[in-house]
Protein backbone atom coordinates (compact mmCIF):
# COMPACT_ATOMS: atom_id res chain seq x y z
CA UNK A 1 0.00 0.00 0.00
CA UNK A 2 1.15 3.53 -0.67
CA UNK A 3 2.59 5.31 2.35
CA UNK A 4 1.42 8.64 3.67
CA UNK A 5 4.64 10.04 5.14
CA UNK A 6 5.92 13.29 3.59
CA UNK A 7 9.33 11.68 2.90
CA UNK A 8 7.79 8.76 1.00
CA UNK A 9 5.54 11.08 -0.97
CA UNK A 10 8.40 13.44 -1.78
CA UNK A 11 10.41 10.51 -3.19
CA UNK A 12 7.36 9.46 -5.20
CA UNK A 13 6.98 12.96 -6.59
CA UNK A 14 10.53 12.86 -7.95
CA UNK A 15 9.77 9.57 -9.72
CA UNK A 16 6.60 11.01 -11.28
CA UNK A 17 8.41 14.12 -12.51
CA UNK A 18 11.18 11.98 -14.05
CA UNK A 19 8.62 9.75 -15.78
CA UNK A 20 6.75 12.82 -17.03
CA UNK A 21 9.94 14.31 -18.50
CA UNK A 22 10.80 10.97 -20.14
CA UNK A 23 7.33 10.73 -21.68
CA UNK A 24 7.64 14.27 -23.07
CA UNK A 25 11.05 13.57 -24.60
CA UNK A 26 9.91 10.24 -26.05
CA UNK A 27 6.88 11.93 -27.65
CA UNK A 28 9.18 14.38 -29.42
CA UNK A 29 11.51 11.52 -30.41
CA UNK A 30 8.53 9.65 -31.93
CA UNK A 31 7.64 12.68 -34.04
CA UNK A 32 11.29 13.28 -35.04
CA UNK A 33 11.78 9.63 -36.08
CA UNK A 34 8.57 9.75 -38.14
CA UNK A 35 10.04 12.60 -40.20
CA UNK A 36 13.09 10.46 -41.10
CA UNK A 37 12.97 8.57 -44.36
CA UNK A 38 12.72 5.07 -42.90
CA UNK A 39 11.21 2.10 -44.69
CA UNK A 40 7.61 1.34 -43.65
CA UNK A 41 8.65 -1.75 -41.69
CA UNK A 42 11.40 0.07 -39.78
CA UNK A 43 9.14 3.09 -39.10
CA UNK A 44 6.40 0.85 -37.67
CA UNK A 45 8.91 -1.05 -35.54
CA UNK A 46 10.54 2.10 -34.12
CA UNK A 47 7.25 3.94 -33.49
CA UNK A 48 5.68 0.94 -31.74
CA UNK A 49 8.85 0.28 -29.74
CA UNK A 50 8.85 3.87 -28.43
CA UNK A 51 5.09 3.69 -27.74
CA UNK A 52 5.65 0.46 -25.80
CA UNK A 53 8.34 2.09 -23.66
CA UNK A 54 6.03 5.05 -23.00
CA UNK A 55 3.11 2.75 -22.23
CA UNK A 56 5.25 0.71 -19.85
CA UNK A 57 6.35 3.87 -18.02
CA UNK A 58 2.72 4.92 -17.56
CA UNK A 59 1.64 1.44 -16.45
CA UNK A 60 4.59 0.79 -14.13
CA UNK A 61 4.84 4.17 -12.42
CA UNK A 62 1.61 6.16 -12.81
CA UNK A 63 -0.53 3.03 -12.45
CA UNK A 64 1.85 1.58 -9.83
CA UNK A 65 2.19 -1.80 -11.51
CA UNK A 66 5.67 -1.97 -10.05
CA UNK A 67 4.88 -3.37 -6.62
CA UNK A 68 1.23 -4.29 -7.21
CA UNK A 69 -0.57 -7.34 -5.80
CA UNK A 70 -0.29 -10.77 -7.44
CA UNK A 71 -3.99 -10.91 -8.27
CA UNK A 72 -3.69 -7.85 -10.52
CA UNK A 73 -0.71 -9.39 -12.30
CA UNK A 74 -2.78 -12.54 -12.84
CA UNK A 75 -5.70 -10.53 -14.28
CA UNK A 76 -3.33 -8.64 -16.58
CA UNK A 77 -1.47 -11.78 -17.70
CA UNK A 78 -4.80 -13.30 -18.75
CA UNK A 79 -5.81 -10.06 -20.46
CA UNK A 80 -2.49 -9.87 -22.30
CA UNK A 81 -2.85 -13.43 -23.54
CA UNK A 82 -6.32 -12.79 -24.96
CA UNK A 83 -5.16 -9.46 -26.37
CA UNK A 84 -2.48 -11.31 -28.36
CA UNK A 85 -5.11 -13.79 -29.55
CA UNK A 86 -7.29 -10.85 -30.59
CA UNK A 87 -4.47 -9.29 -32.61
CA UNK A 88 -2.85 -12.39 -34.14
CA UNK A 89 -5.73 -14.82 -34.73
CA UNK A 90 -7.32 -12.65 -37.47
CA UNK A 91 -3.88 -12.09 -39.00
CA UNK A 92 -3.15 -15.80 -38.96
CA UNK A 93 -6.52 -16.48 -40.58
CA UNK A 94 -5.79 -13.89 -43.23
CA UNK A 95 -2.32 -15.27 -43.93
CA UNK A 96 -3.82 -18.76 -44.19
CA UNK A 97 -6.44 -17.58 -46.68
CA UNK A 98 -3.88 -15.69 -48.77
CA UNK A 99 -1.48 -18.62 -48.69
CA UNK A 100 -4.20 -21.07 -49.72
CA UNK B 1 -25.52 -2.09 5.21
CA UNK B 2 -21.87 -1.11 5.09
CA UNK B 3 -20.04 -2.27 1.98
CA UNK B 4 -16.85 -3.93 3.22
CA UNK B 5 -13.24 -3.29 2.18
CA UNK B 6 -13.66 0.27 0.92
CA UNK B 7 -10.58 1.36 2.76
CA UNK B 8 -8.65 -1.58 4.16
CA UNK B 9 -7.47 -4.37 1.84
CA UNK B 10 -9.48 -7.57 1.67
CA UNK B 11 -7.40 -10.32 3.31
CA UNK B 12 -7.61 -12.80 0.42
CA UNK B 13 -6.94 -10.37 -2.46
CA UNK B 14 -4.72 -7.89 -0.62
CA UNK B 15 -6.63 -5.10 -2.36
CA UNK B 16 -9.49 -2.82 -1.46
CA UNK B 17 -12.50 -3.83 -3.54
CA UNK B 18 -12.66 -0.82 -5.86
CA UNK B 19 -9.08 -1.37 -6.95
CA UNK B 20 -9.74 -4.93 -8.08
CA UNK B 21 -12.94 -3.65 -9.70
CA UNK B 22 -11.22 -0.97 -11.75
CA UNK B 23 -8.52 -3.38 -12.94
CA UNK B 24 -11.17 -5.86 -14.10
CA UNK B 25 -12.91 -3.01 -15.90
CA UNK B 26 -9.62 -1.91 -17.48
CA UNK B 27 -9.04 -5.50 -18.61
CA UNK B 28 -12.35 -5.30 -20.50
CA UNK B 29 -11.26 -1.96 -21.94
CA UNK B 30 -8.05 -3.53 -23.23
CA UNK B 31 -10.21 -5.98 -25.17
CA UNK B 32 -12.50 -3.21 -26.45
CA UNK B 33 -9.67 -1.09 -27.83
CA UNK B 34 -7.76 -4.25 -28.74
CA UNK B 35 -10.61 -5.27 -31.05
CA UNK B 36 -10.40 -1.90 -32.80
CA UNK B 37 -6.61 -2.06 -33.12
CA UNK B 38 -6.92 -5.59 -34.44
CA UNK B 39 -9.49 -4.47 -37.03
CA UNK B 40 -7.23 -1.58 -38.07
CA UNK B 41 -4.23 -3.88 -38.56
CA UNK B 42 -6.33 -6.40 -40.48
CA UNK B 43 -7.89 -3.75 -42.73
CA UNK B 44 -4.52 -2.17 -43.40
CA UNK B 45 -2.50 -5.31 -44.03
CA UNK B 46 -5.30 -6.88 -46.05
CA UNK B 47 -5.54 -4.00 -48.50
CA UNK B 48 -2.61 -3.47 -50.89
CA UNK B 49 -4.14 -0.12 -51.98
CA UNK B 50 -4.50 1.19 -48.44
CA UNK B 51 -4.78 4.97 -48.41
CA UNK B 52 -3.51 6.78 -45.32
CA UNK B 53 -4.65 10.41 -45.05
CA UNK B 54 -2.21 13.06 -43.82
CA UNK B 55 -3.48 14.19 -40.42
CA UNK B 56 -2.42 17.17 -38.32
CA UNK B 57 0.64 15.86 -36.47
CA UNK B 58 1.31 19.15 -34.66
CA UNK B 59 -2.15 19.24 -33.06
CA UNK B 60 -1.91 15.55 -32.15
CA UNK B 61 1.52 16.09 -30.57
CA UNK B 62 0.14 18.97 -28.50
CA UNK B 63 -2.74 16.72 -27.44
CA UNK B 64 -0.30 13.97 -26.48
CA UNK B 65 1.54 16.43 -24.25
CA UNK B 66 -1.79 17.56 -22.72
CA UNK B 67 -2.69 13.98 -21.80
CA UNK B 68 0.75 13.14 -20.40
CA UNK B 69 0.61 16.28 -18.25
CA UNK B 70 -2.89 15.42 -17.07
CA UNK B 71 -1.63 12.00 -15.95
CA UNK B 72 0.88 13.79 -13.73
CA UNK B 73 -1.66 16.24 -12.33
CA UNK B 74 -4.08 13.46 -11.41
CA UNK B 75 -1.36 11.53 -9.58
CA UNK B 76 -0.35 14.77 -7.82
CA UNK B 77 -3.99 15.25 -6.76
CA UNK B 78 -3.90 11.78 -5.15
CA UNK B 79 -0.61 12.59 -3.43
CA UNK B 80 -2.06 15.85 -2.08
CA UNK B 81 -4.90 13.91 -0.42
CA UNK B 82 -2.39 11.55 1.20
CA UNK B 83 -0.72 14.66 2.63
CA UNK B 84 -4.13 15.93 3.87
CA UNK B 85 -3.91 18.95 1.60
CA UNK B 86 -7.43 19.24 0.18
CA UNK B 87 -6.85 22.67 -1.41
CA UNK B 88 -3.94 21.33 -3.45
CA UNK B 89 -5.95 18.24 -4.37
CA UNK B 90 -8.66 20.48 -5.81
CA UNK B 91 -6.12 22.55 -7.71
CA UNK B 92 -4.53 19.50 -9.32
CA UNK B 93 -7.84 17.88 -10.20
CA UNK B 94 -9.10 21.12 -11.75
CA UNK B 95 -5.87 21.25 -13.74
CA UNK B 96 -6.57 17.70 -14.91
CA UNK B 97 -10.07 18.75 -15.96
CA UNK B 98 -8.67 21.77 -17.81
CA UNK B 99 -6.15 19.62 -19.70
CA UNK B 100 -8.85 17.09 -20.58
CA UNK B 101 -11.04 19.96 -21.81
CA UNK B 102 -8.14 21.36 -23.84
CA UNK B 103 -7.66 17.93 -25.43
CA UNK B 104 -11.30 17.86 -26.54
CA UNK B 105 -11.16 21.43 -27.85
CA UNK B 106 -8.11 20.55 -29.98
CA UNK B 107 -9.91 17.42 -31.18
CA UNK B 108 -12.92 19.56 -32.12
CA UNK B 109 -10.68 21.79 -34.27
CA UNK B 110 -9.08 18.72 -35.83
CA UNK B 111 -12.42 17.15 -36.70
CA UNK B 112 -13.68 20.50 -38.05
CA UNK B 113 -10.64 20.85 -40.33
CA UNK B 114 -11.12 17.28 -41.56
CA UNK B 115 -14.80 17.88 -42.34
CA UNK B 116 -13.79 21.05 -44.21
CA UNK B 117 -11.50 18.91 -46.34
CA UNK B 118 -14.47 16.58 -46.96
CA UNK B 119 -12.97 13.81 -44.90
CA UNK B 120 -15.74 11.85 -43.19
CA UNK B 121 -16.04 8.37 -41.69
CA UNK B 122 -17.58 7.33 -45.01
CA UNK B 123 -14.63 8.65 -47.07
CA UNK B 124 -12.46 5.55 -46.83
CA UNK B 125 -11.47 2.72 -44.47
CA UNK B 126 -8.71 4.77 -42.89
CA UNK B 127 -10.99 7.68 -42.02
CA UNK B 128 -13.64 5.26 -40.72
CA UNK B 129 -11.04 3.66 -38.45
CA UNK B 130 -9.66 7.04 -37.41
CA UNK B 131 -13.04 8.49 -36.43
CA UNK B 132 -14.13 5.30 -34.66
CA UNK B 133 -10.96 5.00 -32.59
CA UNK B 134 -10.43 8.67 -31.76
CA UNK B 135 -14.19 9.09 -31.21
CA UNK B 136 -14.34 6.22 -28.73
CA UNK B 137 -11.22 7.57 -27.04
CA UNK B 138 -12.81 11.05 -26.89
CA UNK B 139 -15.89 9.57 -25.20
CA UNK B 140 -13.54 8.08 -22.61
CA UNK B 141 -12.02 11.52 -22.02
CA UNK B 142 -15.53 12.91 -21.56
CA UNK B 143 -16.37 10.07 -19.17
CA UNK B 144 -13.27 10.84 -17.11
CA UNK B 145 -14.28 14.50 -16.94
CA UNK B 146 -17.73 13.54 -15.64
CA UNK B 147 -16.14 11.42 -12.90
CA UNK B 148 -13.65 14.15 -11.97
CA UNK B 149 -16.47 16.71 -11.98
CA UNK B 150 -18.44 14.53 -9.56
CA UNK B 151 -15.41 14.06 -7.30
CA UNK B 152 -14.79 17.82 -7.26
CA UNK B 153 -18.48 18.61 -6.75
CA UNK B 154 -21.03 16.55 -4.81
CA UNK B 155 -18.65 13.62 -4.34
CA UNK B 156 -16.12 15.78 -2.49
CA UNK B 157 -18.28 15.65 0.67
CA UNK B 158 -16.87 12.21 1.35
CA UNK B 159 -13.48 13.75 2.17
CA UNK B 160 -14.98 15.01 5.47
CA UNK B 161 -16.74 11.78 6.44
CA UNK B 162 -14.46 9.06 5.00
CA UNK B 163 -11.14 10.58 3.89
CA UNK B 164 -9.42 7.23 3.29
CA UNK B 165 -12.24 5.99 1.07
CA UNK B 166 -12.28 9.27 -0.85
CA UNK B 167 -8.50 9.02 -1.39
CA UNK B 168 -9.04 5.52 -2.79
CA UNK B 169 -11.71 6.86 -5.13
CA UNK B 170 -9.22 9.34 -6.51
CA UNK B 171 -6.64 6.58 -6.98
CA UNK B 172 -9.16 4.46 -8.86
CA UNK B 173 -10.32 7.37 -11.04
CA UNK B 174 -6.63 8.09 -11.69
CA UNK B 175 -6.02 4.50 -12.82
CA UNK B 176 -8.80 4.88 -15.37
CA UNK B 177 -7.35 8.19 -16.50
CA UNK B 178 -3.85 6.76 -16.97
CA UNK B 179 -5.37 3.99 -19.08
CA UNK B 180 -7.02 6.60 -21.33
CA UNK B 181 -3.59 8.25 -21.64
CA UNK B 182 -2.01 4.87 -22.43
CA UNK B 183 -4.48 4.18 -25.24
CA UNK B 184 -3.67 7.57 -26.78
CA UNK B 185 0.07 6.78 -26.60
CA UNK B 186 -0.61 3.92 -29.05
CA UNK B 187 -3.28 5.70 -31.11
CA UNK B 188 -1.02 8.66 -31.81
CA UNK B 189 1.73 6.88 -33.80
CA UNK B 190 -0.67 4.31 -35.30
CA UNK B 191 -2.99 6.89 -36.82
CA UNK B 192 -0.88 10.01 -37.26
CA UNK B 193 2.68 8.90 -37.94
CA UNK B 194 2.70 5.52 -39.69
Amino acid sequence: MAGHSPEEISAERRVYVTVFASLGVLTLVTVAVASLDLSTGAAIFVALAIASVKGSLVACYFMHLIGERKLIYAVLALTFFFFLVLIFLPLAAQADRMGG
Amino acid sequence: MQIPYNEEPRPDTGLYNAKLGIWLFLASEVMLFGALFSSYILLRTGNPDWHQEELDVVLATINTLFLITSSVTVVFAWMALRLNDFAKFKLYLWLTMALAGAFLVVKYFEYSAEFEHHLYPSSNNFMATYFTMTGLHGIHILGGMVVFGYLLGPGAKMWKSEPERFTNRIEVAGLYWHFVDLVWIFLFPSLYLL
